[in-house]
């Protein structure tokens, strides 16, 4: 028995180390700001790689929103020379791929990576460069806000038009409703600040609000759900974080997923199995459908029992 | 701290060296602080990036920029000489303005630049170093060039009336100098470089971005804080070359806090600004404790 006991050890110490980790890869992670969705998405890249058993050494770098220590970042890594770099969110992404030619770099958390200038096409990356895009589910979104509220006329929206994703996302947002004869009402703010004001000047003029994936706006989105209680008039979000934290509904990309499934590609360069330039831009098919009862309430909506049944989360 | 970080600091340290030029310019010898630079970076950055994709060679495209960075400066100061509105308040007003004339020029938030032929690509082209040791090169000829440009200026009997212009504004009046020209004219030509600048910083980072004048005016007030600190001004052409090498110190010093490691002493990413900002106290104080020091042991 104890002659099995050691051999089973022993095999385990043998195997384990081979299977799991032989090596020790590092890690380099480029990400321009801190923020509940992005770091979301940077928790669950190291989760899945753990999981994986990859040991994996991390230099984590972000930018505080200063585009100008965002270069200074990717100069950073490149003297890292890691085995992979993750870059998180667009401006990130094209520091890194402008200064890093030669280690593969996977980004997440961007909209557009063609109109970025990271890939040459979705299928096609063709260099060091690939990742998985977050454009929002815009059509299912819409779709979501139809069932809180089928006589639905008008929908309101608060974004940065400063953010390229935001237009990005307004643009489909107000093609979508075409499609279902909804009126779009547009409020723009330059920065978190303005989201208050922005939410008021709404009110009166739509039936609902849709924060889209908009950094500055759901950075202050407190403001607009302030507003909304007030105003008995329904908000909803495009991730599900916000449901947490006062909106009525989402359904969105979970970008702790997003990060899970940025993981596998990373798995698949570190365990040399694939390489970027070969690897087809990824989105995230796995949606996630949060509800929050007391949101619900206070905005005067009832939270249709179809929606109530499919939900992940009901946020009571 | 990594040669590519180190490198990288100073191709930051000199590509931001023609914004902190500009700033000296104004803060110090005009004695005009000006805000406009958050937006005349992105500004320069903006309109090379639209000249570059639309074709042109990427020096046309830095030249448009510096125009377009002379006019929002100018706009600037005849907001304040004409209209009488308070200087601060005036460069906040064109800086707001220029964010959403940035997204305009550029149609959309952010413009790519991986891909096209730019300046930092046919200069390692043409001189066959790599990277990371041709576009620093690259970047200090282009501001040493500048330095030495507004030293030449400033040496002019036009830019001693400007020098005189920040120092005693009602004595180069009473010369005859028109004052509110000399505003005008300063301030365009502080916010030219920092549009060619912003030229510079967008062909670095591969791609002009709306937000990316962010904090712009604290790394200039930094650097022209830090080199003057450090290399002192006892006249014009040290007292520019200082604000240059403090623009190169101050990218350094980010490097390293950027560069530090987590052990057991935990420096996190989030702590960044406080580093930043407890820098600059450091370069603002440090005179005074030396000349404190000095002064004890004499006595």
């Amino acid at each position: 028995m104890k002659k099995i006991l050691l051999f089973l050890v022993l095999l385990f110490m043998v195997t384990v180390p081979v299977i799991h980790s032989a090596q020790t890869h590092t890690v380099s992670i480029s990400q321009i700001v801190e923020h509940p969705s992005l770091d979301a998405m940077r928790d669950g890249f190291k989760d899945r790689l753990k999981e994986a058993g990859f040991d994996v050494i991390y230099n984590e770098h972000i930018a505080q929103g200063n585009q100008a220590t965002n270069i200074q970042i990717a100069n950073q890594i490149k003297g890292e020379s890691p085995d992979l770099v993750l870059t998180i969110t667009t401006p990130s992404s094209q520091a890194v791929a402008q200064k890093i030619k030669d280690i593969p770099v996977l980004f997440t958390g961007v909209t557009d990576p063609v109109a970025a200038g990271l890939v040459k096409s979705l299928m096609h990356p063709g260099k060091n460069i690939s990742g998985m895009t977050d454009l929002s589910p815009v059509l299912r979104q819409v779709e979501l806000i139809k069932e809180f509220l089928p006589e639905v006329k008008t929908i309101g929206t608060i974004y940065n038009a400063g953010e390229a994703n935001s237009i990005v996302l307004t643009n489909l947002l107000k093609e979508v409703c075409k499609d279902f004869g909804i009126k779009v009402e547009e409020a723009s703010v330059a920065n978190s600040s303005g989201v208050y004001q922005a939410a008021k000047s709404l009110v009166g003029k739509c039936d609902a609000i849709y924060i889209p994936l908009d950094n500055t706006v759901v950075s202050g989105l407190e403001a607009a759900i302030k507003v909304c209680r007030q105003n008995k008039l329904p908000i909803f979000s495009a991730d599900t974080d916000s449901v947490e934290r006062g909106t009525v509904a989402a359904i969105a990309v979970d970008y702790y997923r997003m990060g899970l499934q940025t993981a596998d590609m990373a798995a698949r360069i570190l365990g040399g199995k694939a390489k970027t330039a070969d690897m087809p831009v990824e989105t995230l098919q796995n949606l996630r459908l949060f509800v929050n009862e007391k949101a619900a309430a206070r905005m005067g909506v009832k939270i249709p029992k179809q929606v109530m049944d499919r939900a992940d989360e009901v946020i009571k | 701290m990594s040669l590519y970080a180190f490198m990288g600091a100073i191709e930051q340290g000199t590509a931001f060296g023609l914004m902190v030029l500009g700033v000296y310019l104004t803060f110090r010898v005009l004695d005009f602080p000006d805000l406009t630079v958050d937006g005349s970076l992105p500004l320069g950055a903006a309109v090379s990036a639209v000249a570059i994709s639309n074709g042109y060679h990427p020096l046309t495209g830095m030249a448009m920029a510096v125009g377009s960075g002379f006019i929002a400066g100018a706009v600037t100061g005849i907001l304040n000489t004409k209209f009488k509105i308070l200087h601060l308040l005036a460069s906040i007003l064109t800086m707001i303005s220029l964010y959403s004339i940035n997204i305009r020029i550029m149609g959309r938030p952010n413009i790519t630049l991986l891909g096209e032929d730019t300046l930092i690509d046919q200069f390692i082209e043409l001189s066959g170093l790599a990277p990371h040791y041709s576009t620093p090169i690259l970047f200090a000829i282009i501001s040493g060039a500048a330095l030495l440009a507004l030293i030449w200026f400033l040496k002019t009997s036009f830019g001693l009336a400007m020098l005189a212009t920040g120092d005693n504004p009602k004595m180069v009046t009473s010369l005859g100098v028109n004052r509110d020209m000399m505003i005008i004219f300063g301030v365009g030509l502080s916010n030219g470089m920092v549009a060619l600048s912003g030229a510079l910083v967008a062909q670095n980072q591969g791609a002009a971005d709306v937000n990316m004048g962010i904090g712009t005016i604290i790394a200039g007030l930094a650097s022209v804080i830090i080199g003057e600190t450090l290399f002192g001004k006892p006249n014009v052409t040290r007292a520019m070359l200082s604000a240059l090498l403090g623009s190169v110190i101050y990218r350094i010093a980010i490097a390293l806090a950027l560069g530090v490691r987590f052990g057991d002493f935990a420096f996190t990413p989030s702590d960044l600004n406080l580093v930043t900002a407890a820098l600059v106290v450091v370069a603002l104080v440090s005179p005074h404790i030396k000349s404190g020091l000095l002064k004890r042991r004499a006595s």
